[in-house]
């Protein structure tokens, strides 16, 4: 039964646009025309379709609000879902058959704010103009209506994206069912599975296009979590994640000499290494730690890059980090405050200093895919590059590739 | 209306393309369970027979807690577990890849009977063909491998990789090098290497793989050093990408001071084709229930076998059998790390590979690797030819393949696991891969050389309906198993010590007391 649902639907029509024709991303009208130019065809609103028929398989006669036309009024019904449209069209400034903008994006969202869920399609652009909608109606004290992504575009880094469009909509109609969620638990209204909050992350495309990286964090999307992965067993297998995160964060302690300091970056692997010290550090901040004997004491938590740099220079110290899930970044997201000079402090020239945390299953999932490092400072990235240590378990490590930024993403 | 199935209509239909297949579900007790005090079979003894009195010193107190039945009730009992198998000799068993299933001929078991009533503590004097046996096997799987001397002692191909690991460590000990604390490994490779290693003491390494599905060579690289112990690796790894660079990763770590220790549990695809020692392996070992056709027997009573360079042969588990040309001796290596098991081997199953090698002779060992390389290849045909199905890397594959079902997942949210569980319900499974998964939605399949073209046929057919299945419906596919005789089990309790009970004691004393 479906009774009451709504699923709002806002396709970014040119999302997408740009890869096929080796422009790095769609964002702006000049690439837009340049790709279209280039023999470019539009494929987010059929991968929007795609996303809504898995979301009907499920949950037949879910009802779709969306915008007009190309925005999502032509794949809903391709997929064939009973919909309407909102009104007023966010289509009235360019016109129905004019091209789409960032401002179109935008107002689809706001028009949409009372749905259950709001799916989109779209890339790493599209989210960042979701986001700034979301930020307008948190602004004017409105709801803000969950949100997923269904993945159309050329830059697909953010978090806030199911992995492929019939990903999307599975997950949708689980979350709509409210068999969704970690554990069960409610965290998105009575009935609903929980939500957690998804990084919105996205470059500067002009910039990427003259070689420049300039990742940014914009924001972060309330989103359904996904069930957690259900992987298939062997019997008798028993090597559960948090087993493993426990596993790194013994091997480290193990290899802490005392009176050294160690820079514990942000995420849940370091949290657990401070943990296995008897110690209270942070899960978003940097911490400073050493060891004495069998104990742990906390030098300083969540310092900022410039007291960090104060109590690593001129002693010996560790940098002790985690991978970002999903792309690899070791440095250069959520970890600013190690920054290039706080690395050149602690490196120095001995690459031994730098300990990267992982477990087996999150490098799995870059898929070959090398570690990235940007600090902010190429040639230290380059300095980096290469291949590095990386502890998956007690006693367990892998010897992975870790490249610049720069140069892997955009070279 | 008549329901009635068409089975006895005459003449008797054509079968349809996919088999109507149904597990049976006996819903049988535990044979403990079964147990009534005072009921036997019987065996009556040889006519004449003396009576024998046991001593005292060897006479039990107390009778053994086995279970007591007559025999139609032991014969009931197990023809209806068997029932409940898909076992080797009732499927087309290519779905269970790494494992490498192959067929056991049937004579080789009346071999193996002929030995049966040996006791593993009788004088050499009188197992001299036995013993002669085991000379002769390790002679052959020398000349396979190339190696100077092998072990049949270890019991699996884990108890095999163990001893291996086990010899590594005593041969730096001995050369004053015990701080090469360090194994490396491999992603594809099979997971025992890290695990023993691990069990022994060793921190692991293991190489990802770089973007052709090879190990990184330059990871390796990186990777050796003084304190590199040895390299454990399988080749052709589990993707069935055989790795043509593998005598520079030997060398590499050879000049690092390490051991090169080939996992070749598996020899199915380059029997007669390639040696370990020719590639400057120092150790290997070899699988006799996996590439020389002994049954698995469900995890036991399998056998391995080490094979190693003369370097390393004061290091072989012990006894081995020596032989001065005209007797058959037992002896211990000089530096021997020891037994790996009780006793000389599993000496069934050394008959049985003895008895499988001696009936093909090389021309057929080369023929078994060279057909087994064809089925692979032609089964990656067909099941290429499914939509949603993918083998990563591309190119052909020596002996299995690891195959993806991510397209089809990703259009379908069925995933392979469900895919090859539905698969059951027509009377064949398949095993996914090992962890963590870096295949997605992964599956293994392996066809030896034991299927014939018909039976690939029938197995690519099952999976392509099934496929087809997940697009039409997938939540019937997800809703399987409905033919066999186990349905969805919660597999938690295999993870939790508390629970799990490998044996009927360690079950009454966990969940009956």
């Amino acid at each position: 039964m479906t009774g009451g649902v709504s699923v709002g639907l806002v396709v970014n029509p040119v999302a997408g646009l740009g890869g096929a024709a080796g422009l790095k991303g769609s964002d702006g009208a000049e690439a837009q025309r340049a790709a279209l130019a280039r023999g470019a065809t539009p494929r987010a609103g059929e991968r929007a379709a795609r996303a809504v028929r898995a979301l009907l398989s499920r949950r037949p006669g879910t009802r779709l609000v969306t915008a007009p036309g190309p925005m999502g009024g032509h794949s809903a019904r391709a997929a064939g879902a009973p919909h309407d449209l909102v009104r007023p069209s966010p289509l009235a400034e360019s016109g129905p058959s004019g091209p789409t903008t960032a401002r179109d994006t935008r107002r689809a969202v706001l028009a949409m704010a009372g749905v259950d869920l709001l799916l989109f399609a779209g890339g790493d652009g599209t989210a960042r103009d979701v986001l700034d909608a979301v930020r307008e109606l948190r602004e004017r004290g409105e709801r803000v209506p969950p949100v997923l992504g269904i993945p159309a575009g050329v830059k697909v880094y953010s978090g806030c994206f199911a992995v492929s469009p019939a990903a999307a909509g599975f997950l949708a109609a689980a979350y709509l069912s409210g068999t969704s969620g970690l554990s069960g638990t409610s965290g998105g209204g009575p009935g609903r599975a929980a939500l957690i909050e998804a990084e919105v992350v996205d470059l500067d495309e002009d910039r990427y296009r003259q070689g420049l990286v300039s990742p940014v964090l914009y924001g972060g999307l309330p989103v359904p979590a996904a069930p957690a992965a259900l992987s298939g067993r062997k019997a008798g297998s028993s090597a559960t994640a948090p087993g493993t995160v426990e596993g790194i964060a013994r091997e480290v302690v193990s290899r802490m000499r005392p009176g050294v300091r160690h820079v514990l970056g942000p995420g849940a692997t370091t949290r657990a290494v401070g943990r296995a010290l008897g110690l209270a550090t942070t899960l978003l901040g940097v911490d400073v730690v050493e060891r004495d004997g069998a104990e742990g004491r906390l030098v300083a938590a969540d310092v900022s890059e410039a007291e960090l740099s104060g109590l690593v220079e001129g002693r010996e110290a560790v940098l002790v980090l985690s991978v970002i899930g999903g792309q690899g970044f070791v440095l250069g997201r959520g970890n600013q405050q190690v920054s290039p000079r706080v690395l050149r402090a602690v490196l120095g020239t001995v690459p031994g200093r730098l300990l990267v945390l992982a477990t087996q299953q999150k490098l799995a999932a870059l898929g070959g895919r090398p570690l990235l490092a940007d600090s902010g400072d190429e040639d230290l990235d380059r300095m980096l590059a290469g291949h590095v240590q990386v502890i998956t378990g007690y006693h367990e490590s892998t010897i992975y590739r870790i490249s610049a930024a720069s140069e892997e993403l955009y070279g | 209306m008549n329901t009635a199935e068409p089975f006895a209509e005459l003449p008797v239909a054509p079968k349809p393309p996919l088999r109507r297949f149904h597990q049976a579900r006996w819903d049988e007790p535990i044979i403990f369970e079964l147990s009534t005090p005072g009921r036997r079979g019987i065996a009556v003894p040889e006519p004449g027979a003396p009576r024998v009195e046991l001593p005292a010193s060897v006479r039990r107190a107390e009778p053994p807690k086995l279970p007591e039945l007559a025999q139609p009730h032991v014969v009931r009992h197990y023809l209806r577990l068997s029932q409940e198998n898909l076992g080797a000799d009732l499927n087309i068993d290519v779905g269970q890849g790494t494992c490498t299933m192959k067929y056991s001929p049937k004579v080789n078991d009346r071999f193996a009977a002929a030995v049966a009533e040996l006791h593993p503590l009788q004088h050499e004097d009188t197992v001299q063909g036995v013993l002669e046996i085991y000379w002769r096997l390790e002679r052959m799987l020398a000349e396979i491998s190339g190696m100077s001397r092998v072990s049949l002692q270890p019991g699996s191909g884990s108890a095999a990789i163990y001893a291996n690991v086990a010899m590594i460590r005593a041969y730096h000990a001995a050369r004053g090098e015990g701080h090469r604390d360090q194994v490396i490994t491999t992603m594809f490779s099979h997971p025992s290497n890290a695990a023993c290693a691990k069990t022994a003491g060793f921190e692991v390494i293991t190489l990802m793989p770089d973007a052709d599905g090879l190990p990184d060579i330059e990871a390796l690289r990186a990777a050796v050093g003084p304190r590199t112990a040895a390299l454990m690796i399988t080749n052709p790894e589990d993707t069935g990408i055989f790795n043509p660079r593998i005598r520079e990763f030997v060398d590499l770590v050879h000049e690092a001071g390490g051991l090169a220790c080939y996992d070749q549990a598996n020899a199915n695809g380059i029997l007669g084709i390639t040696r370990a020692r020719d590639a400057g392996f120092d150790l290997c070992h070899f699988n006799l229930h996996k590439t020389f056709s002994t049954p698995h027997a469900c995890g036991g009573p399998a056998a391995g076998a080490c094979g190693v360079s003369a370097g390393l042969a004061p290091f072989l588990p012990g006894p081995v059998v020596a032989f001065d040309g005209s007797t058959y001796r037992l002896e211990t290596p000089e530096r021997s790390i020891g037994k790996v098991r009780p006793f000389l081997g599993v000496t069934p199953n050394i008959v049985r590979a003895y008895a499988w090698i001696m009936s093909l002779g090389a021309d057929g060992l080369r023929q078994v690797a060279e057909t087994a390389a064809l089925n692979n290849n032609y089964l990656m045909r067909r099941i290429l030819d499914i939509p949603g199905a993918s083998a990563p890397w591309g190119g052909r594959r020596i002996e299995q393949v690891r195959y993806s079902w991510q397209e089809l997942s990703e259009e379908t949210g069925v995933h392979s696991e469900e895919i090859g569980v539905r698969a059951a319900d027509f009377g064949v499974h398949y095993w996914t891969s090992h962890h963590p998964y870096l295949v997605p939605e992964p599956f293994t399949l392996e066809p030896t050389e034991s299927y014939s073209k018909e039976d690939l046929d029938e197995y690519a057919a099952i999976l392509a309906h099934v496929a087809d299945e997940a697009r039409r419906d997938p939540e019937l596919v997800r809703g399987a198993p409905y033919n066999q005789s186990v349905h969805k089990i919660d597999p938690s309790p295999l993870d939790d010590p508390k629970a799990w009970a490998p044996t009927w004691r360690a079950y009454v004393r966990k969940h009956l007391s």
